[in-house]
């Protein structure tokens, strides 16, 4: 057992737990936050990325230790409000439908669009292929990434 | 009548904030069995004031609208309340929605399965929305003194015509609840409609974006511990002893004990590990030793099963349905053809696994869960402890998929079990690999099927002989001689009265491996046979596909047919493209899907585009419907092209996503969704999409290269 402390979207929380967990459980069972998803424990699904210093990482599959001390951002991190342009796109595209994979999606869509405002179909396949949804929502959450990127590119001409 | 005072009522009531006191309406029992009229309940706790079983308004106004089905993603979260809110006059976006406790009693059947909750439940809550509209407008009448007739309600709010007098349902409802309801309703014509038919967005879509939505895993009691189960890895087998000196100095463990599953009516045997936290409890599970006993039922592997069901056609059938003489039709006939066709087994991997939370007491019992049938597991679990099924509540949570499997009462039974021994909230979790290998899983199946043509290009005769597990024969006692109505479903359905001589039934297949309906249940791989072998028909008497099927059907089939002709260019295609149509019943909608498929560069196969045309009757939500028949699709996708279960010497192969491949964005074609509009009655939206697609595609390969895919999954990878 160790103590370390999480960084969980800007929020330090110092937890008791053997370093050897996963971030995931480290995250669901040690902290509370359950917006991120355990699906197959073998980082094959998507469903429990996070961010780790901004990049996505599979939850399920780092060590707790591994992340220590360093920014994790988990949906719950996104905005307060669903103010994110992609909440607010995966809204207006109507994307979920049993959700439950969706944090995930939104995780990697969300990293996605900061390397890459404008993706392609290709570019899309590329980062959310690693991401599986039972509920067959892919064409939507295609539509709703370029939506996205709609949003975000009016909301900087803008600035 | 019936008083609801147990715990379950209270913690519910607690968690969804609602306060004040009550009175409800509800259906004359049995609930949903007859036309009965409503009536009038009286309710001891406090829920604000409850018009009905589905609706509660509070004083200032705040309309609260229960959902007692089941949301696995296919919307009932949506449907149940888009239906009430139009006859009561409330805006969709200023309601509170719920989910309800498991109660049949109140609620009539909550098992959500069947594609059934708009279509088995549409005209009675229109009614109970109409009633309470009805009621809040007497209770203005009265207030103002003046004739019922002169009102009308609109945005939850009562206006008197003649002097402009407005009064909110808040400032009404306590007047309203103390009036009888109305005898009759009259309800509104469809092109009065200003809720449904609309494609409103899903009230439970900005909760899935913000890690916000509780599913059953998300669901914590105070003090609540986790638990894995280590099940025979062989389906039957019992624990003979097992060791769990490493488990025990795992960090966390508390708890290591036998625990027994209900598998209909079957009790299957595991030992749990519990512990403080879900990865301690798994880390205590890898160094449990568990001696099992596999002695009393055989060890199948996918061959053996595959061979005894192509035997198993071959001799003879429980008879499901005959006319005329297919065995004569067929031996006289010039035109005539036999195909064999196969399906796997599939395991159901909702993106959820399987989890249940369970808090036994000395004389009550709570479950909270993504649960397809609360009601159906409150009987199962109360009959199992002795109590009372008051006694025992059942609370829905949002479900991560479900499509069969959750519909199911082991793993509540689990929970409970070992909430009962270890005497504390618990939470079961099953690993990926648990949720992978233990089943049900949808039965494999092989089909012989024989075929006539006549000299104008018609069907003559059709005789198919199904093999393979039937559900409904797995319960202790079964009949397994007389034909049960299940796996024949959906089969040749629209075609029973234009085909002189047709024989069918069923060959079924005894075997240990656990099976259970799996989204739109037979029709999934019944489609692919029939609709296969109406192409191989066609084919054989020189017809155009889809003419062929057109000279065969009904009038509501045939405008479904011109639709999905006219929308998917059928008529234009050209010969370096491959088109393929099926059309099927399924859960009283039909649903008729074209595929077009063409040639890579580098001569591979890849699907361009799938039409579909969604003939569901009576509808609510059009854009909920089109993300059914998309999703539905793309698991008939999966299942055609990627992934099956095999089983090799009793145990379950594919144990993960690594070997268990799903469908993934970069394989997914560009979908076009069509729904008619009729007057038809309300059908099935979440199934019946996915039957047609399959045959759809494997017609369109043969179109485009000339080879005829007789058994599923195949890789288009592989296609040339």
């Amino acid at each position: 057992m160790a103590t370390l402390t999480l960084k969980l979207n800007n929020k330090n929380h110092t937890i008791e737990v053997d370093p050897k967990m996963p971030l995931l459980w480290a995250i669901r069972d040690i902290v509370g936050l359950t917006g991120t998803k355990y699906g197959c424990g073998i980082a094959q699904c998507g469903a429990c990325t996070v961010h780790l210093e901004g990049t996505p990482i599979r939850s399920c599959s780092v060590p707790v230790s591994v992340a220590a001390n360093k920014n994790i951002t988990t949906i719950e991190g996104l905005s307060t409000d669903n103010s994110h342009p992609i909440q607010l796109a995966w809204i207006q595209e109507q994307v979920p439908q049993c959700g439950y994979c969706q944090s995930g999606q939104i995780m990697a869509a969300t990293a996605l669009l900061k390397k890459n405002p404008s993706p392609t179909d290709k570019d899309i396949d590329t980062a959310m292929q690693g991401h599986i949804c039972r509920c067959g929502t892919y064409p939507r959450i295609r539509k709703a990434i370029k939506t996205a990127s709609q949003l975000m590119s009016q909301k900087s001409s803008i600035k | 009548m019936e008083t609801l005072k147990n715990l379950s009522r209270r913690n519910f009531i607690k968690l969804s904030g609602l306060t004040g006191t009550a009175l409800t309406l509800g259906f004359g029992l049995p609930a949903f069995g007859k036309e009965t009229e409503i009536l009038k309940v009286e309710v001891a706790e406090s829920l604000g004031i409850e018009l009905n079983a589905w609706i509660h308004i509070d004083t200032a106004g705040k309309v609260t609208i229960t959902n007692h089905r089941s949301e696995m993603g296919q919307g009932s979260f949506q449907s149940v309340p888009q239906m009430i809110a139009e006859e009561l006059e409330v805006s969709l976006d200023k309601i509170n929605i719920i989910f309800a406790p498991g109660n049949g009693r109140k609620y009539g059947s909550q098992v959500t399965g069947g594609s059934s909750t708009v279509r088995g439940s549409y005209q009675k809550l229109l009614k109970l929305g109409a009633s309470a509209r009805e009621m809040l407008i007497e209770a203005a009448a009265k207030k103002w003194s003046v004739s019922k007739a002169e009102c009308y309600a609109e945005n939850a709010t009562v206006i008197h015509k003649p002097s402009g007098k407005k009064l909110g349902y808040g400032e009404l409802v306590e007047e309203a609840a103390k009036l009888e309801p109305p005898k009759v309703v009259v309800l509104k014509d469809k092109k009065d409609y200003k809720v449904i038919r609309k494609p409103l967005p899903r009230q439970d879509t900005p909760s899935k974006v913000n890690g916000k939505a509780i599913f059953g895993l998300d669901f914590k009691l105070p003090g609540m511990l986790y638990a894995v189960v280590e099940r025979s890895p062989r389906f039957q087998g019992k624990v003979v002893k097992f060791d769990d000196t490493e488990t025990r100095k795992v960090p966390g463990v508390k708890h290591v004990l036998k625990v027994n599953r209900d598998e209909f009516g079957n009790m299957r045997e595991g030992v749990a590990v519990v512990a403080d936290n879900t990865w301690s409890a798994i880390q205590g599970r890898k160094v449990l030793v568990v001696e099992w006993d596999d002695s009393a039922f055989s060890h199948d592997s996918s061959d053996q099963l595959y061979s005894k069901m192509r035997e198993l056609v071959k001799g003879d059938m429980i008879s499901y349905k005959t006319q005329g003489n297919t065995t004569q039709t067929f031996a006289k006939a010039e035109k005539k053809i036999e195909a064999t066709y196969e399906t796997p087994y599939e395991s159901h991997s909702c993106m959820e696994p399987l989890n249940c939370v369970a808090n036994v007491t000395d004389d009550q019992c709570e479950i909270w869960g993504p649960i397809q049938g609360p009601d159906w597991i409150q009987g199962n679990i109360a009959g199992h402890l002795k109590m009372a099924s008051e006694k025992v509540s059942v609370n829905m949570t949002f479900l991560g998929g479900g499509f069969g499997r959750k519909a199911f009462t082991d793993y509540p039974y689990e929970a409970v079990m070992i909430s009962k021994e270890i005497k504390a909230p618990v939470q079961v979790v099953w690993t990926r690999e648990d949720d992978m290998t233990i089943g049900p899983f949808r039965p494999g199946m092989v089909y012989q099927c024989k075929g006539t043509v006549t000299d104008s290009g018609r069907i003559g005769s059709y005789e198919t002989k199904i093999s393979g597990q039937n559900m409904d024969m797995q319960n202790p006692g079964a009949d397994k001689t007389a034909y049960n109505g299940s796996d024949t479903e959906g089969f040749l359905e629209g075609y029973f009265n234009s085909i002189p001589h047709y024989s069918f039934g069923d060959a079924p297949l005894d075997s240990p491996v656990p099976v259970m309906w799996w989204r739109s249940v037979y029709s999934s791989t019944n489609a692919f046979a029939f609709e296969s072998f109406l192409d191989e028909m066609a084919l054989k008497a020189d017809k155009d596909p889809l003419d062929f099927r057109r000279q065969h059907l009904s009038e509501r089939y045939q405008l479904l047919i011109n639709k999905l002709e006219e929308v998917s260019g059928w008529k234009a295609r050209s010969k370096n493209q491959g088109f393929g149509v099926a059309i099927t019943e399924c859960f009283s909608s039909i649903v008729g899907e074209v595929v077009k498929v063409s040639k890579k560069p580098d001569g591979k196969v890849k699907i361009d585009k799938v039409w579909a045309v969604m003939d569901c009757g009576w509808y609510v939500n059009p854009d909920i419907i089109k993300a059914q028949v998309e999703g539905s699709i793309i698991m008939a996708l999966g299942a055609a092209t990627k992934h099956e279960t095999t089983f090799k010497d009793g145990k379950a192969v594919e144990r993960n996503f690594d070997t268990y491949k799903m469908s993934r964005i970069n394989e997914i074609p560009e979908i076009e969704v069509h729904v008619m509009d009729n007057d038809e009655k309300a059908g099935g939206v979440g199934e019946p999409g996915l039957p047609p697609f399959t045959p759809a595609l494997t017609n369109a390969i043969f179109d485009l290269t000339g080879k005829r895919i007789r058994k599923l999954p195949f890789s288009l990878e592989e296609v040339i």
